[in-house]
């Protein structure tokens, strides 16, 4: 955890016991009046220590130990694509934001013919979701009785996203790590029984390292402890829970653990198992797994769980803006509604959806309005005459209609005048206020 | 090594318990009741508090077949869907706890028409039932009014109560000892805000749900998912307006999405429709419970099946 000012300020040369140290207090060498001003940026995270020539060995430990992250962030890399899972400072999103999606991986099995096929499947899995390309993170290659090294090989031969090696066998591990040269998989796993030589081989072979418990939370930090002993920096939990209450249970306690006690022998990301159930492995993603793996390929599970992961993971500071321009919805035709709102996401889709869902054709123009919704950028000067003017005028949307006339949200009613004298020739339809009432407004007032 | 001890959080307030329903004990005519709330933790955190009751699920049913539903969830309801009292009989024998007779606008609806309907399904379920309008202010007061009278003892929630419309639904719960549910739009204040102008009315707060309002995956969930996280949490740390359980509607946002309602002309990349429609509805629901919901009104019957089944496992 972090430390405050005055906890730094006890470790910087004005509080030292050392006379020679003592000697620099206050020193302003660092650029600030005194040891607590400069303290007082450094619990900011505005100053760096390095600034402080004087500042001992142990306090430098320990200060350094204090502004480690309480998660640690953890890198694979595929030979295409590398995954960071970590690093996380909040328990929910509304007190900052989740940093790092979780990496949804799918198993296969070293017995299973089609594994490179279905490796391949999920490599090429891209889909489009509001303006981002979004897709799955990897694989996870199971020792299950057949040619691991093999298979892990041919995976990697048609996959370049990051791999899961998933053997308690060190002797298939190192194969599988051989097999795997060139890339940084995550391997998986160290349990009681052969901690030693899958610590021995992650440090050899440079590859983070999950710890598997079985369920107890202290059997887990002390097996992650002796890994980390043996030379073991980047490490994985899996708490060996697989259900949907014990995974609740123990990755919201780990999770606590590392932000709120400072636990370091857990402050690591997690891996989590779901099997085929896309609800489990929805939970996970929203509580607190960085690795979550299933069991099956199917776009339809894939997608909801992409869309999923990244709702929970946009920054709630920073809401999902749609690009400003035309949306055809329907394929409308020129005489079609034109229909105007902002480029909050949540406008723009619950717009777009209702008139989509009527089935109804239009045209919607998406003024940039700096990502409010229409009330908050009409009351903050951004979905003003002048930009909802410029909309029309900029877009293209004047080639694509044979008519002039515009339907406005309800909400900015008071605005039809000056819209008409920004838009001469244009006659301005004051729309519904709410965007569910437009399917009827569009069928009873347009025509 | 010293071992590692568990953070518990030391909560000082609790969800209040409401009851939904009566028996012929308390003058109703419903089989069971069903009684939501009463947390003292985040949700299914049983190692630091207690979840007295499941999280409720309601099965939306509505007067008459809607025109605007894809066919696919129509189809699932094998005909019931024909008449009210059909489709509430389905819905109890889907695994539902609660029905959720909803009306739709429509030139019939009128107080006569409420009546009967809520006879009809009163008669073809044991449930304790919801009782939503059309969202249309004027409508919805005539015809809440007609129902809080014709189900006088039924302890049915009557909704929807939003800070535009809810003195005459209110005031008619009042009269006729019923609950009601209390709708916002994704926000902590505005949430608590109408839990207190009905309080004020003389609501007592143990019959009132509030309803924070969610948007379906992919389309503003995680607004609802943090507002429902943020009452939550006020009401665990005492807060006490708005420590009222909470209900959303995943069932109605889910299904209106494209995801859902598309089965062409979508890319290849979501995938089968039936499958995607359901894991629609059902993940959107269930990220809901996990956040704070205490009831969720659905409607497909498999979603039911499998949000019945996710709650069993997260109470295990």
């Amino acid at each position: 955890m972090a430390l405050t000012g005055l906890q730094i300020y006890k470790l910087l040369p004005a509080s030292s016991t050392n006379a020679e140290v003592k000697a620099h207090a206050n020193c302003k060498e660092c650029g600030y009046p005194t040891c607590l001003a400069f303290a007082m940026k450094l619990a900011a995270k505005q100053a760096e220590l390095s600034s402080c020539p004087y500042v001992e060995e142990t306090a430098k430990a320990q200060l350094e130990e204090s502004a480690a992250p309480p998660i640690r962030l953890i890198t694979v890399a595929g030979t295409a694509k590398k995954l960071e899972v970590g690093n996380e400072l909040v328990l929910f999103r509304h007190e900052k934001t989740f940093y790092h999606p979780a990496g949804l991986f799918v198993r296969v099995k070293d017995t299973q013919p089609d594994a490179a096929d279905v490796a391949k499947a999920v490599n090429d899995y891209q889909v489009d979701y509001v303006g981002m390309t979004l897709g799955l993170d990897g694989i996870a290659v199971e020792a299950a009785g057949g040619d691991f090294a093999a298979t892990v090989a041919a995976v990697k031969g048609v996959c370049g996203l990051p791999l899961i090696l998933m053997t308690t066998d060190p002797a298939q591990a190192e194969a599988g790590l051989k097999a795997a040269a060139g890339s940084t998989p995550l391997l998986c796993c160290a349990t009681a029984d052969n901690w030693q030589a899958m610590a021995k081989l992650a440090a050899q072979y440079k590859v983070p390292l999950v710890v598997a418990g079985n369920g107890d939370l202290n059997q887990l930090a002390d097996l992650a402890e002796q890994v980390k002993g043996a030379g073991v920096e980047d490490i994985v939990l899996d708490p060996g829970t697989r259900g949907y209450a014990d995974s609740l249970a123990a990755f919201t306690q780990l999770r606590r653990l590392a932000l709120k006690k400072n636990e370091r022998k857990v402050g690591y990301p997690i891996l989590a198992f779901a099997g085929e159930d896309v609800v489990l492995a929805g939970q996970h993603i929203a509580k607190y797994a960085g690795f979550v793996v299933l069991d099956r390929f199917d776009p339809a599970v894939a997608y909801s769980l992409i869309v999923l992961r990244a709702n929970l993971f946009t920054d709630p500071q920073k809401p999902i803006q749609v690009l400003p321009g035309i949306y055809e919805i329907n394929k409308p035709g020129p005489g079609d509604p034109l229909m105007i709102t902002t480029n909050f996401s949540i406008t723009y889709f619950s717009v777009a959806n209702e008139v989509e869902s009527s089935g109804l054709p239009g045209w919607l123009l998406v003024a940039d309005a700096e990502g409010m919704s229409v009330l908050t950028a009409w009351a903050a000067g951004k979905f003003d005459a002048e930009r909802i003017a410029k909309s029309v005028k900029t877009t293209g949307i004047m080639d694509k209609i044979s008519h002039k006339r515009l339907i406005i949200p309800g909400h900015v009613a008071v605005l039809m005048g000056e819209i008409e004298e920004e838009l001469p020739g244009w006659e301005i339809n004051v729309g519904p206020r709410e965007a569910v009432d437009l399917p009827n407004f569009l069928k009873t007032r347009w025509g | 090594m010293p071992g590692i001890e568990v953070p518990k959080e030391k909560w000082s307030g609790k969800v209040r318990e409401v009851t939904l329903g009566a028996t012929a004990a308390n003058g109703g005519t419903r089989s069971r009741t069903v009684t939501v709330g009463g947390e003292t933790t985040l949700p299914f955190l049983t190692f630091e508090g207690t979840i007295p009751h499941p999280p409720a699920i309601a099965v939306e049913v509505r007067d008459s077949q809607p025109t605007d539903w894809p066919s696919l969830l129509i189809e699932a309801w094998n005909g019931a869907t024909q008449t009210p009292g059909a489709w509430a009989r389905a819905a109890e024998a889907s695994g539902a706890d609660l029905v959720a007779l909803t009306f739709s606008p429509s030139d019939r609806l009128n107080a006569a028409y409420a009546r009967q309907t809520l006879r009809e399904v009163l008669a073809a379920t044991g449930l304790p039932l919801v009782v939503f309008g059309t969202g249309q202010a004027d409508l919805d007061n005539e015809i809440l009014v007609a129902v809080a009278e014709e189900g006088k003892g039924e302890n049915l929630l009557l909704g929807v109560c939003e800070e535009k419309n809810y003195r005459t639904i209110v005031a008619a719960a009042l009269a006729h000892g019923h609950l009601v549910n209390a709708r916002t739009a994704m926000d902590v204040n505005l949430a608590k805000q109408l839990n207190i102008l009905i309080h004020d009315m003389g609501m007592p707060l143990e019959r009132i749900i509030m309803d924070p309002t969610t948007g379906a995956l992919g389309y503003g969930i995680e607004y609802g998912y943090s507002v429902m996280e943020r009452l939550r949490l006020a009401a665990l740390q005492g807060d006490s307006m708005t420590q009222q359980p909470m209900l959303v509607t995943p069932g109605e946002e889910a299904w209106r999405t494209k995801e859902a309602r598309a089965a062409e002309g979508v890319p290849a990349a979501w995938g089968d429709y039936a499958t995607r429609a359901c894991n629609w509805e059902v993940l959107t629901a269930s990220a809901l419970i996990e956040s704070g919901a205490d009831i969720v009104i659905l409607r497909h019957p498999q979603s039911v099946k499998r949000v019945r089944s996710v709650i069993q496992a997260l109470m295990s």
